[in-house]
């Protein structure tokens, strides 16, 4: 899967109170969390983020609370992948669990700058700079991860095991 | 081959005699939970699974704490989906804000949900409290809940242990908090990234379970996947204080490879504040320099235990809160409020004109009971000072112990217990 969008860029410890702040955690709707994503960080990002747009940041991106709002809200504002030197442990399980792409390539975070077009190869992990014409190759999913990505999510991943164990099959 | 606590409960827990880091694993999980905020998107979840129950109704705790008492209609609303979802499961371990409850990770360990040994998740990131008891417990999102609230099963990969040794004599009115910021402050906050942080050495052996508490619950802070300690009498003796159901004690080997070991002499260590707005941007409290407050909040999953309200009212005993500030104290849990009742701290606090909440997470993550304006300058015993924290996106946060916190009430600025 292709995806195609414009760099928006983060620094390092991009954590999940700046994402969706506590203070607007009492929905769990996307659309209404995405009218305040990032609002902390960048305050023209929900009015200027188009549908596909990606976010390239630095280390440890969405450390902090646990949220599930974060990748939720992030692809409710149409963040079509997130791509960042290295991920914090939750918000990693999270975004594979809910769907959201996320690649971690700490050279095309460094490199790619805000506003670049941006193109990624889901199947490949590969990502190409269109404004600079570089390519970068991102770490490789583990095959186990791949599987819960390519069955849409955890939710659908475990619905398929647990068909399979109770052979009630499709 | 040796093993390390983590690697020896997770080994257990996948039916497996040996894991090694970087070992993907299926584990069983002794105990699942959620709260208000995110169990809400837990059930969702759960509900599209579509499978007939919970997988043990004894073993999936639910725990109103943090916009309770609800703030808002659509708090409201979230707190009341929580309710009749544990009612229709007939869920073993629930609880409302008042009776027994309180914030989840001080509520737990006091009501002996969670044993030594066990395997938690939570959909909480600081469910890593509960490594203090000697237990393998981690933050999840919602969705990893809730397949483990249909199914007792997770998988994980095995996180490589880093240890940290505390040696030496403690100086005065330096406590857990302060050797956990000052450990964030060394590593920093990925420093831990994907791995085990395990707690040791002469200091760790004296301290008592609210230390361990504290301490275990900033381990995520650092990045890491859990906080442990190793089982010990003062362990043993405050679960069995608290329950009577059975639990497996498992000792990490000593010659186990850890990715790295961190030894500290903590005669060294004054108490630490970490500045905005990173919990690893730490100083010793002598060079805060000149920091004047608005509010200071004490309580938290961190720093809400009797222990925390003892020390906070030995500090503000007989004093008077600068009339500048406000002050909000909040007990962790039920059983903490009661026993400050009992001794009197709650007095104490008010006469000194500290405002006294009930048990919940309070203005931690800037949803109620103390959210800051714009400028406005807080010194807490929580545990993220990140930007817009605990309200406007220019307000701060400054962590510290709760003697620190009282200290910085009385004098209106940032200051040590000694200068009073």
């Amino acid at each position: 899967m292709k995806l195609t969008g414009k760099a928006w860029k983060f620094g390092d410890n991009v954590n999940t109170d700046v994402i969706i702040p506590g203070r607007h955690l009492s929905t769990t709707d996307p659309k209404e969390l995405a009218r305040h994503c990032l609002e902390d960080l960048d305050p023209t990002f929900t009015s200027q983020v188009q549908p596909g747009d990606i976010i390239v940041a630095g280390k440890n991106f969405g450390c902090g609370s646990s949220r599930e709002h974060a990748p939720l809200c992030l692809r409710g504002a149409g963040v079509s992948c997130v791509i960042a030197q290295s991920f914090a442990l939750i918000f990693f399980r999270n975004a594979i669990n809910l769907g959201l792409p996320i690649l971690e390539c700490p050279e095309a975070a460094r490199a790619i700058q805000a506003g670049h077009r941006i193109e990624v190869e889901l199947s490949t992990g590969q990502i190409t700079d269109r404004d600079t014409g570089h390519t970068f190759q991102a770490k490789p999913y583990p095959e186990f991860m791949l599987k819960i990505i390519n069955a849409g999510g955890l939710v659908p991943y475990t619905m398929k095991q647990m068909n399979a164990v109770n052979g009630s099959g499709t | 081959m040796a093993m390390t606590l983590a690697e020896k409960i997770l080994a257990a827990h996948a039916g497996l005699k040996h894991v090694s880091p970087g070992d993907l694993i299926e584990a069983r999980v002794d105990m699942v939970l959620a709260n208000d905020i995110t169990a809400p998107l837990a059930i969702g979840q759960f509900q599209r699974l579509n499978v007939p129950g919970l997988f043990d109704r004894q073993r999936v705790a639910l725990v109103q704490d943090h916009f309770v008492p609800p703030k808002d209609i659509a708090a409201a609303n979230q707190c009341k989906l929580v309710r009749s979802f544990a009612r229709e499961h007939g869920l073993a371990h629930y609880y409302e804000a008042g009776k027994t409850g309180g914030i989840e990770h001080v509520v737990l360990p006091e009501q002996g949900v969670v044993l030594p040994g066990e395997v938690v998740i939570g959909a909480d990131s600081h469910t890593c409290t509960y490594g203090a008891l000697g237990a393998f417990s981690t933050g999840m999102g919602s969705t990893d809940v809730a397949v483990a609230m249909a199914t007792g099963r997770i998988w994980m990969k095995v996180p490589e242990t880093i240890r940290f040794i505390y040696e030496g004599g403690l100086q005065p009115w330096v406590g857990a908090k302060d050797l956990i910021l000052y450990t964030i402050g060394d590593i920093g906050v990925e420093g831990a990234l994907y791995q085990a942080m395990e707690f040791g050495g002469p200091v760790i052996d004296a301290m008592g379970m609210d230390g361990r508490f504290t301490m275990a619950n900033m381990a995520v802070e650092a990045g890491a996947k859990a906080g442990l300690f190793a089982v010990d009498d003062t362990t043993l003796d405050y679960v069995r204080r608290r329950t009577g159901r059975p639990f497996t004690v498992y000792h990490g080997d000593p010659d186990a490879q850890c990715a790295l070991v961190r030894q500290y002499d903590v005669s060294e260590i004054e108490p630490q504040v970490a500045f905005p707005h990173l919990p690893s941007n730490t100083r010793p409290v002598s060079q805060a320099g000149h920091v004047s407050i608005d509010q200071v909040f004490i309580g938290s999953c961190t720093n809400g235990r009797i222990s925390d309200l003892r020390l906070a009212a030995r500090v503000l005993g007989g004093r008077q809160v600068d009339s500048q500030v406000r002050c909000i104290i909040i007990p962790g849990d039920a059983t903490a409020y009661r026993q400050a009742l009992a001794e009197g701290l709650i007095e104490t606090f008010v006469e000194a004109g500290a405002m006294v909440g009930t048990p919940s997470c309070g203005p931690c993550l800037g949803g109620h009971s103390g959210v800051l304006g714009e400028g406005e300058r807080c010194i807490s015993t929580t545990n993220r000072n990140f930007v817009g924290r605990m309200g406007h996106v220019k307000s701060e946060v400054y962590l510290a112990n709760p003697a620190v916190a009282a200290a910085s009430a009385i004098l209106g600025r940032i200051a040590a217990p000694a200068e009073l």
